[in-house]
């Protein structure tokens, strides 16, 4: 049977409870937003006593279903003040599934000035003193971890996550002793103020996930793969150029943040296209197409060697490229793999530390284009936490605020990643409603604006029909961060009527439910809306929900400007 | 006879090109000219003239910029 597992760090002392029924048909977002919602006050300062770290595997992780294992972990958010759900591949939530964790919640703050670790096993968890990793970065802390205790999952922060870094994240082993991250919202900051340096988890003897109907899921997740596989998205694009493929579509479109969003296009795109990515890939001998987790049958990672054929890093995303390459003006594949590695180590998230990083250009602290000055602004200032790395840290909005810009892209004190709202609009009323703040994931409108995925084109230059698409998308991405899938099931969800049913089938089969596809509507809808209301009980109004004025200059090449108003925008909650 | 810029990107390029001024007849559209270029229409996941989504039935200008990209979804 799952359990809850409670840690409470202000009295060092664990305790395992049973799934309360509210709870039982939830997992992942769905089950962290639930339980932050429930057990968080809105109000608390989000590095004090009163936050609440929760983490909860998909509802599917640790099954044979491909694509299932992503981790949610959620809190309030110290960079935005708002709820905070963040999801991350790597192999924690199979492990954490197959213990039994239905959620593991993380509260108080232990007194002093000692670092701790937690090890979860089958008998529950264990709360451990620990000195010699304090300090240290995330690769060692993951190699240390494996000697100490074989190969465990691992969640672990790093310096920027100690330091307490709005910006900091938190750090998962993936399949192959490297990273991935819970990347958005400082999540990071939240692990350090509760003293927690890793958490270790440790399967081994953990039963296989039990099954109510074997016969039935197997049938289920064997559709399920086949529309993934049949899908052009899934099946080629990704596996082909990982999340990279994006730049040079998003550039023909003129939505491709360059010089601080100065500009939709640049000029040396090709430079940082997926395509050269592969190409750059294959010529090194590196793995143009890597699964993160196993039962990852897209593969949209890769693993980038150096010139000289050494490991530089995996799991370099679109994100990252594009605002280094284009919106830093970096325009070098080497330097981004080097700084992706650096903010990797350091524990800080990449979205957030390079939109930080074009703003401080534009504020003058280092010439756009300065790829050496950046890798420098990250192994000496970020590390160590000089005053300069300690502002970098704290994300764009504060940034901007220090050095006087006014050309800062946050919506809720959260970086707008790479995409911009002038030419993709669609993309733009997530980034303004978002419960997370600026995040193109909780409703990734871009698919659809500019490839017409699910059902034709909603013109990313116009303003119809773009509340009622992110809406649809926000509620359909619940389900996806619920159940553990990668974001990109989204695509064949959209498109291939047998993929929603086939999971739909696979939770039945799993808990012996019998969900319909309308439950997941309802999933969507319910825990948006708790979300929500924790905003607002938080302070937030309507008034959060809008785009930097700066959205409202003409963007080269198209002319695209934000012109949404308040009202139209607000239209988004009507549901 | 009228010159359009013509971008292949992802696997389009594939045995074919990167970019390329290409010499059209007047009337061509955008189907006609993926069509030439060994495509099949329903291949086509965005089609963009001078940076804006554009039907396969869309005649060409001399100086027109043409992006084709195959289906691919996003990141
Ligand atoms: S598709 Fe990408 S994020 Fe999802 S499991 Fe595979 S490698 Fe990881």
């Amino acid at each position: 049977m799952d359990k809850i597992f409670r840690v409470d760090m202000s009295a060092l002392n664990c305790s395992v409870e049973p799934v309360p029924s509210a709870w039982a048909a939830l997992g992942g977002r769905a089950l962290t937003s639930a339980i932050v919602a429930e057990e968080v006050p809105p109000a608390c300062h989000a590095l004090g006593a009163n936050n609440k770290l929760v983490f909860a595997p998909g509802m599917l992780s640790g099954t044979t279903a491909v694509n299932s294992g992503r981790l949610s972990a959620g809190a309030k958010s110290p960079l935005t003040g708002t709820i905070k759900e963040s999801n991350a591949g790597g192999t924690a939530a199979q492990v954490l599934a197959r213990l039994g964790v239905k959620a593991l919640i993380i509260e108080g703050i232990p007194k002093g000035d000692g670092w701790y670790g937690l090890v979860v096993n089958k008998m529950g968890v264990r709360i451990v003193e620990e000195k010699e990793l304090i300090g240290k970065g995330n690769f060692a802390v993951i190699e240390a971890l494996e000697k100490r205790l074989g190969k465990t999952g691992v969640l672990t922060i790093g310096p920027a996550g100690e330091m307490k870094m709005l910006a900091a994240n938190i750090s998962v082993r993936d399949a192959d002793g490297k990273l991935r991250s819970h990347g958005r919202g400082g999540l990071g900051a939240v692990m350090g103020s509760k003293r927690i340096k890793y958490i270790a988890l440790d399967g081994a003897d953990a039963p296989a996930v039990p099954l109510a109907d074997p016969a039935k899921f197997t049938a289920a997740a064997r559709t399920f793969a086949k529309a993934i596989m049949n899908h052009p998205g899934t099946g080629q694009g990704l596996p082909t150029y990982g999340t990279a493929e994006m730049v040079n579509i998003v550039n023909a479109a003129g939505g491709l943040p360059t010089r601080n969003f100065m500009h939709g296009r640049y000029e040396h795109n090709e430079k940082i296209s997926g395509e050269t990515l592969r190409e750059t890939i294959i010529e090194r001998g590196g793995n143009p197409s890597h699964g993160c987790q196993s039962g990852c049958i897209i593969k949209c990672s890769q693993v980038f060697l150096d010139k000289k054929g050494k490991y530089v890093t995996s799991g370099l995303e679109y994100e990252t490229i594009e605002i280094l390459g284009a919106n830093a003006m970096i325009g070098d594949l080497d330097v981004i793999a080097e700084a992706d590695h650096l903010m990797d180590d350091i524990g800080i998230d990449s979205i957030e530390t390079a939109v930080a990083i074009g703003v401080a250009m534009e504020g003058g602290v280092l010439p756009f284009g300065d790829g050496q000055g950046v890798l420098r602004l990250l192994r000496e200032d970020l590390r160590a936490g000089t005053p300069l790395g300690r502002t970098i840290g704290s994300g764009a909005g504060n940034v901007g605020k220090l050095y006087g810009v006014t050309r800062v892209p946050v919506v809720k004190n959260q970086a707008i990643p790479a995409y911009d709202p002038r030419a993709i609009k669609g993309i733009g009323i997530t980034y303004a409603t978002s419960t997370m703040g600026a995040d193109h994931t909780a409703g990734y409108a871009v698919a659809t604006n500019l490839m017409g995925v699910g059902g034709g084109i909603v013109d990313p230059l116009k303003k119809d029909g773009q509340v009622e698409l992110s809406r649809h998308l926000q509620i359909a991405t619940v389900m996806l961060d619920s159940v553990g899938l990668c974001l990109f099931i989204g695509f064949p969800s959209a498109d291939d009527p047998t993929c929603v049913p086939a999971v739909v089938d696979m939770l039945n089969a799993r808990f012996g439910l019998e969900l319909t596809p309308e439950w997941f509507g309802g999933l969507g809808v319910t825990t948006l809306k708790a979300e929500r209301a924790f905003n607002l009980a938080a302070g937030f109004t309507n008034e959060h929900d809008r785009l930097p004025e700066f959205f409202r200059e003409p963007l080269a090449p198209n002319g695209a400007v934000w012109d949404f108003t308040g009202e139209e925008i607000d239209q988004f909650w009507n549901f | 006879m009228i010159e359009v810029t013509v971008n292949l990107l992802a696997t389009f390029r594939t045995d074919r090109f990167k970019d390329e001024l290409q010499q059209v007849c007047e009337g061509t559209t955008v189907g006609s000219l993926v069509s030439a270029l060994g495509i099949l229409e329903k291949e086509v996941g965005m089609a963009l003239v001078n940076g804006r989504h554009a039907p396969m039935a869309h005649p060409l200008s001399h100086g027109d910029v043409l992006h084709l990209a195959p289906w691919i979804a996003g990141g």
